[in-house]
């Protein structure tokens, strides 16, 4: 690959002058290293210290996914460092940092990995290139004559074999002009990229070193609890703070948006004294929504067509001439993110500047949101990106809630403040994965084969009001609909409908990991079950037999299910069930197998084979789908949030629970080699994950379950 | 109130109110942040510390139960991160958004000083008090396997 100065400039370095990649001015004594010191223009992705350290600055936000070693590995890769010396830090918030073919510096869509994999390996490719020139002038030759391995560039002249490391040459380095191209390696000489590495952030998560949002202190920093509105809906109408300001340790009480943050000394003061705060709020109007009279509307919704999304063949007239039909409803609750971090935020506003600390997903849209609260421009707001304790989407709010927050309270207070929230104020605070209802009607034709589908959806727009509102065309939230209309079991398929409704509610929604695909693959894996069920086929029989001409899809069937033992007879009391998906660009085939134990469904195995097409860091991918299935499980087995006279009714893990470390199945990854495009790998996985299972239930008991989370009907207990 | 609490080795002295629970305290007053906040309500297990060894959820111990016992946190556990049990997590390469695994880690270390070599099923009932959301409970098993031979001396 060759890259021209300008372009990359364009592209890596917008607004910046001089050079993109920033080495670190060597220290005069290399025996006592100090630490890598940033030199004051902007060192975009890159900064090599006279230790030979090599500091990567990362785009995206590490909330567990494992960025922080995946960009790391790619400029590693290029540029043949050390990797013992290399280490990660976020990058600020800047326009340079904005996610390839964005705007926008974010965190999101499985694309960290997929995105930045030609940027941070240029990078890596244009430090070792200039690295050589430096030691290649020190040394009166040309580069052409050095090798370099592991951050050591070497030259055998006449004189003898000579040394220097990247440390020594890196300030000379640093005053060369860019290289017009960089060419990039060849897979086949990639010594990183495909290795299993594991994480560089392990040190200090393992001792309790890392620091997340809800750690960040400084001399000043107070604590903020706020109290927020019960009810969707709720407007505050008047408080009283005198029991609040009563208790020890509170400072301040100040109105926001709407609500009352009480500031403290720490946090349990701020919580004591927020809950001391009484509050007025004006009722919801009709008496507040209720997930049950919004699921019965949905219900009702999806019994005619909305706005088209696909619409050819004439599928209902179809439908109704087929040898044979079948129909059925799919139905998925609102859903909580709930990270473990609850959300926070700390602020330091300092006349028209302000700083912020947070695990944010948002860099851009936060630092946005606190200008035009501050009355200042985007450049003057700092963010510090912490770690993320679990992000899901949660933490990329186009609505910058918890930030917006955080700087209101912070500039009514007057001092430094850091907002946090309890688990019940996060449970309940909104921005939730939409409820979804689908109906699916399909018309077989004698060989059991779908010759007509007739699909509408029902659910809130998630981006319906939001910057990204660009993604809705033709009134279709892309997201609503997204593995239905691109599902490979319909490509072929003549005639089909699929049409969607976006019902306006006052229920605030997000994205949550894997989006849309949390509910399609749920309705289409079920329903293409059911089909190989009325046709007595076996399931990945059918599967395959619909997919022929999908090679990518049938090889990941044909792995998960050869790994899992299908076809083999599962253990007594257990079946299995299977599933495929394809989302965010990357193929996840499941089997779960399953047994039903007291009336609760019990998963005891997943196999997963997944294609993602270039495998960066097979350990992470292995990390990521366990990790996708345990929160998909969660799903399937538990999560649902209700709503009744517009308050949320669950609070915390006791009543909104969590798949735990007993209900953990075996879970095996296969990373199928492929050169297919690459795709993402957070959250493809938490896709066919409930399907798998309700699949494997219906092998088991023949019961089939439409409605997550899945509950076993009394009588068949 | 005055405290006077053994945090790690060390004598600390804090003031605060009796009710005020042994998390806050570390992480507040003492500026111990290692140990977190997940739930307030003993269901997650995210704020694990040891009294005299035995792990308990600091977001529900008042400051003003813990006594003379000494108090050990995920700081307090190696200088270094040498503990076998933290040896064992990084080679299994457990973490992932890393909040959870300093509870994790103390519910684990404190399930081998009682159980030297665990079965799967004694780790799935310890740790089920520890809640996961990235869904590191695979590797959590096998790091807990691993640290038991680390223990014992072997590899």
């Amino acid at each position: 690959m060759t890259i021209s100065r300008r372009e990359f400039l364009a592209s890596a370095a917008a607004g910046t002058a001089g050079l993109v990649i920033g080495f670190h001015v060597p220290n005069v004594a290399r025996a006592a290293p100090k630490p890598a010191r940033p030199l004051p223009s902007p060192n975009a992705f890159l900064r090599i210290g006279s230790d030979d350290s090599v500091t990567v600055l990362l785009a995206h936000s590490e909330m567990g996914q494992g960025i922080w070693t995946g960009l790391a590995m790619l400029i590693a890769e290029e540029l043949d460092c050390d990797w013992s010396k290399v280490r990660s830090e976020h990058a600020p918030a800047a326009p340079v940092y904005a996610r390839a073919g964005m705007a926008i510096q974010m965190t999101g869509g499985s694309s960290s990995t997929h995105s930045e994999f030609d940027r941070y390996r240029n990078v890596g490719a244009m430090a070792k290139v200039l690295l050589l020139r430096a030691a290649a002038t020190r040394w009166k030759t040309t580069p052409a004559k050095l090798t370099a391995t592991n951050g050591v560039i070497a030259f055998g002249g006449a004189a003898g074999p000579k040394t220097l490391t990247y440390g020594e040459v890196a300030e000379e380095a640093m005053k060369l002009p860019l290289p017009k191209t960089v060419k990039l390696k060849d897979p086949k000489a990639w010594k990183l990229i495909g290795t299993a590495v594991r994480r560089l952030d392990t040190p200090e998560k393992i001792t309790g070193t890392a620091q997340f949002g809800i750690d960040v202190a400084f001399p000043g920093l107070r604590t903020a609890v706020v109290l927020r509105p019960p009810a969707f809906g709720a407007k505050l109408v008047k408080f009283d703070a005198a029991d609040a300001l009563k208790v020890p340790g509170v400072e301040k009480v100040v109105q926001t948006a709407n609500g009352v943050a009480v500031v403290a000394a720490h946090f349990w003061a701020a919580k004591l004294g927020r809950d001391a705060v009484r509050a007025e709020w004006s009722a919801p109007e009709g008496g507040g929504v209720s997930t049950e009279k919004l699921l019965a509307e949905f219900r009702e919704l999806a019994r005619g067509e909305g706005t088209t999304v696909v619409d050819a063949g004439k599928a209902k007239q179809t439908i109704d001439a087929a040898a044979s039909r079948l129909e059925a409803s799919y139905e998925v609750p609102y859903l909580a993110h709930a990270t473990m971090e609850p959300l926070n935020c700390s602020v330091k506003i300092d006349g028209d500047r302000c700083e912020i600390w947070t695990g944010t997903q948002f860099q851009s849209i936060d630092q946005a949101a606190a200008a035009q609260i501050l009355g200042t421009t985007p450049d003057k707001v700092a963010i510090h990106t912490t770690f993320l304790g679990g992000g899901f989407g949660r933490r990329a709010n186009p609505a910058s809630d918890f930030v917006s927050e955080a700087v209101i309270v912070a500039k009514a207070a007057g001092v430094p403040v850091k907002v946090v929230w309890t688990r019940e104020d996060d449970m309940r605070g909104g921005y939730y994965r939409p409820a979804y209802v689908h109906r699916v009607q399909v018309g077989i034709d004698e060989a059991g084969i779908p010759e007509a589908w007739h699909h509408v959806v029902v659910g809130q727009s998630i981006l319906e009001g939001t910057p990204f509102a660009g993604g809705i065309s033709d009134g279709i939230d892309r997201t609503s609909v997204e593995g239905i209309a691109d599902s490979p079991y319909l490509e072929g398929t003549k005639s089909k409908h699929v049409s969607l409704h976006s019902p306006r509610t006052p229920i605030t929604v997000l994205w949550w990991r894997s989006v849309g695909h949390t509910h399609t693959a749920f309705a289409m894996e079920s329903m293409i079950d059911e089909l190989a069920a009325a046709a007595g086929k076996d399931p990945l029989a059918y599967r395959l037999a619909l997919l022929a001409g999908k090679p990518r899809f049938a090889r990941a069937l044909e792995t998960a299910a050869t790994n899992a033992g299908w076809g083999t007879r599962a253990p007594a009391g257990r079946a299995r069930g299977l599933a495929v998906h394809e989302a965010f660009g990357s193929i996840v085939a499941e089997v779960a197998e399953v047994s039903v134990e007291g009336g609760r469904i019990k998963v005891h195995a997943v196999t997963a084979a997944v294609d993602c097409g270039t495998a960066v860091n097979p350990l992470g991918i292995e990390a990521q789908v366990q990790g996708s299935i345990a929160f998909g499980l969660s799903a399937a087995l538990h999560g649902k949030l209700t709503i009744e006279g517009g308050k949320v009714v669950e609070s915390n893990f006791h009543d909104y629970p969590v798949l735990r470390m007993s209900e953990m199945p075996k879970v095996s990854v296969h990373v199928i080699p492929s050169d297919a495009k690459m795709g993402g790998i957070g959250e493809p996985a938490t896709a066919p994950i409930a399907p798998a299972v309700a699949n494997a239930v219906f092998a088991l008991t023949k019961q089939r379950l439409r409605t997550l989370p899945l509950r076993l009907a009394q009588d068949a207990r | 109130m005055r405290f006077k609490l053994d945090v790690n080795g060390a004598v600390r002295d804090v003031e605060a109110s009796s009710d005020m629970p042994l998390l806050w305290v570390l992480r507040d007053l003492l500026q111990l942040s290692g140990t977190k906040y997940g739930c307030g309500m003993a269901q997650c297990g995210a704020c694990t510390v040891h009294l005299d060894g035995q792990p308990v959820r600091a977001c529900i111990t008042p400051v003003s139960s813990v006594g003379a016992r000494k108090i050990t946190t995920i700081e307090g556990l190696s200088p270094d991160g040498s503990h076998p049990v933290q040896r064992a997590w990084a080679e299994a390469d457990v973490v992932q958004c890393g909040y959870c695994q300093s509870g994790q880690i103390m519910t684990a270390v404190a399930l081998l000083e009682k159980k030297p070599e665990p079965t799967d099923s004694e780790i799935d009932a310890a740790l089920s008090g520890n809640i996961c959301r990235c869904g590191t409970y695979v590797r959590v098993r096998e790091a807990i396997h691993l640290a038991s031979r680390l223990s014992r001396g072997g590899k």
